[in-house]
């Protein structure tokens, strides 16, 4: 069937006038020419990120183990149940100064309180080029055919809800502040007076990873300074600006360390709640 | 001295296939020289576009065993496999051997209007601070070599979106438009509805493959992706907006700026030719 470029669906006027269709070079019908291991990287992301996943639907699902309380002289609450909002928290009534007010929830708070980091890190603009490279295909590698016939990139819904990254950050900030509060409160040691653990240790190395990455965000920047024009007449907006830039640029390390030290977070509280391992205290 | 063997893609619009050239390997030669010797000695009729060989005038655009990278800047001894392949660009049409026509991109920049200043100071000239222009400067290295939109899967694999996508090189274009302390013309919505910002998925490649090492997708896609939430997805920039009484450019108005509609030319035509589902003419 023969098709003109008014049939592609572009409207009259918005379509630039390029000709396509003619011959290409090279062989046709082959994926890549590439001889190196270009599917070693979207198999590594594959790996961890699904990893991850599967750890943290078990940690939220669980929904016990992750609050070391008055009885062990600890205060420590694992990242993924902080701020412990929901119905359920009564149980651990204290945790958190935050309060409960999502009385309507019944399930694991976990996942009402997980939305908002997810979300974040969905919307991330590393984690996307981490998924669309590994999960989606699209594409596995530079200069690898990707896996689709047809592709709109992010013109179209869903994907077009990508735009609201600088909303989850506004978000991700107030989390990042309760857990610097749980942090703080992890040098209480109830019944023991002020002190210093292996998990106030952990919950502080987590805050400030999560603070890091967050920061160094590509939204962040850009509100920081980089919608800017004429950073001479903003200088305070500016330092933000530069002081961001290098973090920005180590936004992928970032992203993992945080990720996987958020989960190391959450697994050492399950470990010292359940009984597992003692919470050796330093001084 | 060992030897390799060179398997070089040679056609035309009617055809082509892989051709293999064995010579010795010469120490400190990159893809470039090792091509000349085949034309010298071998093939004198392989076609090759070149000009600078010291990497900035882009001409030597072509896929090293299925990378883009121009071939005077890839060094023979980072190949370390004995057969290594040659085919020119997969994004634009083929003219011949490892050329080939890449008028898709001057088409596109004939989209965008050009740098646009505001009055001049009370003197006549214009003035602005390095702090002001230094993240448009990074922008400015680029060769065009268009090896980033060989790259961009987004026309690379898709053709068709060659009508509604100007790709990275023309991104970096916008943002250092966009970034630039005396413009006066808001091209967001240009970007966003005719230029096809939307359709990258930021997979980075363009950045990978740039030999100016220009950081494209953190430095000019991302931000630019960013001004146009600020001028189109974010509600509470809308309202300050309208607090503000700041007009918004509609797509139209900045088009109309564009060089192909001050002085249209051939290559604005739209084209007349039909294409079949499988985007051959």
């Amino acid at each position: 069937m023969v098709s003109t470029v008014e049939d592609t669906g572009v409207k009259s006027g918005t379509a630039i006038p390029v000709e396509i269709g003619k011959p290409r070079g090279g062989p046709e019908g082959r994926r890549t020419l590439r001889q190196d291991r270009w599917w070693l990287s979207p198999a590594v992301t594959v790996t961890v990120l699904t990893s991850f996943i599967a750890y943290a639907t078990f940690a939220a699902f669980q929904g016990r183990y992750y609050y070391v309380g008055a009885q062990q002289h600890r205060n420590l609450i694992s990242p993924f149940y902080s701020p412990c909002i929901a119905n359920s928290c009564q149980r651990v009534a204290g945790s958190h100064p935050l309060g409960i007010w999502a009385s309507f929830w019944n399930f694991s708070p976990a996942l009402l309180i997980l939305i908002v980091p997810l979300g974040f890190r969905l919307t991330c603009y590393y984690y996307r080029k981490a998924y669309y490279r590994s999960f989606w295909q699209s594409p596995p590698a530079c200069g690898v055919a990707d896996g689709h016939k047809s592709y709109t990139g992010e013109t179209r819904f869903p994907l077009i809800l990508q735009n609201i990254h600088r909303y989850f950050l506004y978000l991700a900030l107030l989390f990042n502040v309760v857990l610097t509060m749980d942090a703080v409160l992890a040098f209480n040691f109830p019944g023991q007076g002020i002190g210093f653990s292996v998990g106030t240790l952990v919950l502080c190395v987590n805050a400030a990873l999560l603070w890091i990455y967050t920061v160094s965000c590509h939204a962040c920047r850009h509100l920081c300074g980089g919608q800017l024009n004429k950073f001479s007449k903003h200088p305070i907006r500016y330092r933000f600006w530069k002081a961001i830039t290098p973090l920005n640029a180590r936004h992928m390390q970032l992203a993992w360390v945080s990720l996987i030290f958020v989960a190391l977070t959450d697994l050492y509280v399950r470990l010292v709640a359940s009984g597992i391992i003692h919470d050796y205290k330093i001084f | 001295m060992t030897e390799v063997t060179m398997s070089i893609w040679r056609g035309d619009s009617s055809g082509g296939s892989f051709f293999d050239y064995n010579l010795e390997r010469v120490e400190g030669e990159v893809v470039l020289d090792v091509v000349h010797r085949i034309q010298a000695t071998l093939a004198p009729d392989l076609a090759c576009r070149w000009n600078c060989k010291a990497g900035k005038c882009g001409s030597c655009s072509a896929e090293i065993d299925g990378k883009p990278s121009l071939m005077c800047m890839t060094r023979m001894d980072t190949l370390p496999n004995d057969k290594i392949t040659i085919t020119p660009m997969k994004t634009f049409p083929i003219i011949r051997d490892l050329v080939t026509d890449v008028s898709f991109n001057y088409v596109m920049a004939r989209q965008i209007p050009p740098f646009t200043p505001g009055d001049p100071e009370p003197d006549g000239t214009y003035r602005m601070q390095q702090v002001d222009i230094d993240r448009a400067q990074e922008f400015h290295k680029c060769i065009e070599c268009f090896l980033c939109q060989d790259v961009c899967h987004v026309i690379r694999d898709h053709e068709v979106n060659k009508l509604y996508y100007a790709g990275p090189r023309f991104f970096v274009r916008l943002a250092s438009l966009d970034m630039h302390p005396l413009d006066t013309v808001d091209r967001r919505e240009l970007a966003r509805q005719h230029l096809g910002l939307g359709f990258c998925n930021i997979t980075k490649c363009c950045t990978e493959v740039c030999p100016e090492h220009i950081k494209i997708t953190d430095n000019a896609i991302i931000p630019l992706k960013e001004r146009v939430v600020d001028s189109s997805y974010d509600p509470i920039a809308w309202l300050g907006r309208k607090i503000r009484r700041k007009v918004k450019y509609t797509v139209d108005q900045v088009y109309a700026l564009a060089p192909a509609q001050v002085a249209p030319t051939a290559l604005d035509r739209l084209p007349a030719t039909a294409i079949d589902d499988e985007g051959k003419s």
